[in-house]
């Protein structure tokens, strides 16, 4: 800033003055001097401020136009602030024994195919190819690599020892594709169980694993779930208990020369299944194909759950349990006896000819197994009164366990359930279940007499019982019943010592498959036991298909013989696998 | 005063600069660790899969049955039975050594409120 310079100096003013000039003038030129110099100011700031402000319009401009540059010159990236590193590796969830064994888990192996354009020389791969998978084709292989295609399938999955084997080849047109496969460690045990899997939509990176049968279909939207890959599925199964099952059941199969097996292990108080086997049975590792007529030689067929047959008299015990129900009878009632049962033209007698008449207690009724006494206690209990009570034990429906296979098993029943069939049904005949209808029905009857579903799922927490089938008094006259069959009755050979075994046994002849009437040699005999008969803890039933025991005179095929001595030893060798201490059992109780 | 304060704030604006330009490495230096740890954690991952399925088929029932048949005479494995199962009172406690008895010639210290009676 300058000094100010006045408008009106008095030097000049006098000057002028004394020269006569008009001192206005020099104010004016003053004035003048100081707009222009205030002018001349304002016009510099502005021009810095204008320059100032094209600076930054420049620079602004500048960072974009290189920001444009660098975005148009660097390649695409995701943000990497998510990676997905294990997730997309065993996305199929593990199957767990409830004990946290695996049943079910994955494995990385690889896939091989070909691109015969890339090839070097593909006779000689063809060649190699053959020596280290010798199931292949070599016309056709040799055919493929040098015709027109561009891509094809050698092997959906092979062994690393063949992978560096073909790596060996060294030829650039031999690819390998990463493969989840399926690993059912444990073979052929729980192999109805766990069904088995089969690939999906397939592609070179990966392919997508489906579930083809047994529980990995049933629960294959969880097990396929990515959200779910690291939370195993847990079954109700007991590894341990499962593979004694399996070892016995398949040592007495063999032993009485039957042509398959059955066994269920059910908690009667939850419905969960401790352990399911059925044989003939294969290995889920590579379920094999079956080419035969008769489904039930599958042994892909699970007998336990799929096998609907008439069950004998293990029926009996309802027929009891209900009449003791409905307060028409109790254990001690006495009932006809005298064979045979005459219902219109038809006559019911016992087996073998059999005669326990005139008269027989209820329980007697079921420890001598008592055809006749059975067909007098249905006929009073009547048509409906039954139809609703074997219905209210989940007879009429499949069953609702975890297994693709249990909805296409309907019991069959009769057409018109006539009052022939009631009396029929009272013993067992006329109604085909499945051994797990049967496990499900004693759970229900004799856990205290409340519902139980089966299921294969380990359960958690306290279970909320299920709705009121008996009572509980009739309950325990029912184990009651059954600990006598066992004690004095047809099933001794189960009577384990410690353990308080109550059962019935079923001896069936099978239907002939034209439909016109029985085998006289071919029965299918079944041991439905429950233990400790004092608290229950377990429900087991045995079937066997075919059995025949051969040590006496003449060939047996009844249940105490076959099915009974089976179920015994896998009570015996289970019980203390699941923990169940021997109690000493006294006379008097025993009586 | 003024020059002061716009200087200033110029420092102020380069030095966020700085600190921005930094932060934008060491993040992508993070992200790359990252990365590389999901990478690892995959890998470890697999392993402990293969491990696991292997500890499985190792331990499956059947080969251990084998097992314990095949060697019975080092092992004496037998399936559990009920008979195994025990009370309290079949097991033998260690009976506890008398040492007193084992004394020579003990002396009673205890002594009676009589003696020092006046």
């Amino acid at each position: 800033m300058s000094m100010r310079t006045p408008l009106r100096p008095l030097a000049r003013i006098l000057k002028a003055r004394s020269s006569g000039e008009n001192p206005d003038a020099i104010e004016r030129e003053n004035l003048r001097l100081r707009h222009e110099e205030m002018r001349d100011s304002t016009r510099l700031r502005a021009e810095g401020r204008l320059l100032v402000l094209g600076l930054c319009f420049v620079s602004a401009f500048v960072v974009v136009g290189l920001r444009m540059g660098q975005v148009a010159a660097t390649t695409p990236e995701e943000p990497r602030a998510v990676t997905t590193g294990t997730s997309i590796l065993a996305a199929r969830a593990d199957i767990l024994d409830r004990n946290g064994r695996i049943l079910a888990t994955n494995r990385t192996t690889h896939s091989l195919y070909a691109q015969p354009q890339e090839m070097i020389d593909p006779l000689y791969a063809a060649n190699e190819l053959v020596k280290i998978f010798p199931d292949l084709n070599k016309e056709r292989l040799i055919r493929d690599f040098t015709g027109s295609r561009k891509f094809l399938w050698i092997k959906k999955q092979i062994a690393p020892e063949q992978q560096q084997a073909v790596h060996d080849i060294g030829d650039p047109g031999l690819l390998f594709g990463p493969r989840e496969s399926r690993l059912y460690p444990n073979g052929k045990l729980a192999a109805h169980i766990l069904g088995g899997t089969k690939f999906g939509r397939e592609g070179v990176m990966s392919a997508e694993i489906i579930g083809q049968s047994g529980i990995e279909r049933y629960r294959d939207d969880y097990l396929r779930d990515p959200a779910n890959g690291d939370k195993p599925l847990q079954l109700s199964i007991d590894l341990s208990v499962q593979s004694t099952m399996r070892e016995v059941l398949f040592g007495g199969m063999h032993l009485l020369d039957a042509k398959g097996a059955a066994a269920v292990l059910m908690d009667v108080n939850t419905g969960e299944i401790v352990s399911m086997v059925s044989l003939p049975d294969f290995d889920p590792n590579g379920r094999p194909t079956f080419a035969g007529q008769n489904a039930s030689d599958n042994p892909r067929f699970n007998r336990a759950v799929q096998g609907v047959y008439e069950l004998g008299s293990t029926f009996k015990i309802f027929a009891a349990a209900q009449a003791m129900e409905l307060g028409i009878m109790t254990p001690n009632t006495l009932i006809p006896a005298t064979p045979p049962f005459r219902w219109g033209k038809h006559r019911i007698g016992e087996f073998e000819g059999h005669n326990y008449g005139p008269n027989l207690s209820l329980t007697n009724m079921i420890v001598k197994s008592s055809n006749v006494a059975t067909a007098h206690v249905a006929q009073q209990i009547g048509v409906t009164r039954q139809k609703e009570f074997l219905k209210s034990l989940g007879f009429f429906d499949p069953t609702p366990v975890e297994l693709t296979e249990a909805a296409g098993a309907k019991p069959l029943l009769p057409p018109h359930w006539s009052e022939l069939s009631t009396l029929t049904i009272g013993y067992g005949h006329g109604i085909s279940v499945s051994p797990l209808h049967l496990a499900a029905a004693y759970s229900s009857l004799l856990n205290g007499g409340t519902r139980v579903t089966p299921t294969l799922i380990k359960h958690q927490g306290p279970m909320p019982k299920g709705p009121r089938v008996v009572r509980p008094e009739v309950s325990k006259a029912s184990r009651d019943m059954l600990r006598a069959v066992v004690a004095e009755g047809t099933a001794s050979f189960g009577d384990v010592r410690g353990y308080k075994v109550g059962g019935k046994t079923g001896t069936a002849d099978k239907p002939r498959e034209n439909g016109r009437g029985y085998y006289d040699d071919k029965t299918i005999t079944t041991f439905a036991s429950v233990f400790p008969a004092d608290a229950p803890k377990y429900v087991l039933i045995v079937t066997l298909d075919e059995a025949v025991e051969t040590s006496g005179p003449k060939p047996r095929r009844t249940a105490g013989w076959t099915a009974v001595p089976v179920a015994g030893e896998i009570i015996r060798r289970v019980a203390p696998v699941l923990g169940i201490r021997p109690d000493i059992e006294t006379l008097a109780l025993a009586q | 005063m003024r020059s002061v304060y716009i200087v200033l704030s110029a420092l102020f604006v380069m030095g966020l600069a700085v600190w921005a330009y930094k932060e934008n490495y060491a993040t992508q230096e993070v992200l790359r660790n990252v990365s590389q740890v999901q990478r690892e954690i995959g890998h470890q991952g697999e392993e402990l899969a293969v491990l696991r399925a292997e500890w499985a088929y190792l331990n499956r029932p059947s080969r251990l049955r084998d097992l314990a048949e095949l060697n019975f005479d080092r092992l004496g494995l037998l399936p559990l039975m009920p008979e195994q199962f025990g009370t309290v009172e079949q097991v033998n406690f260690p009976i506890e050594e008398d040492i007193l008895s084992e004394l020579e010639n003990p002396v009673s210290v205890v002594g009676s409120l009589e003696a020092i009676d006046p």
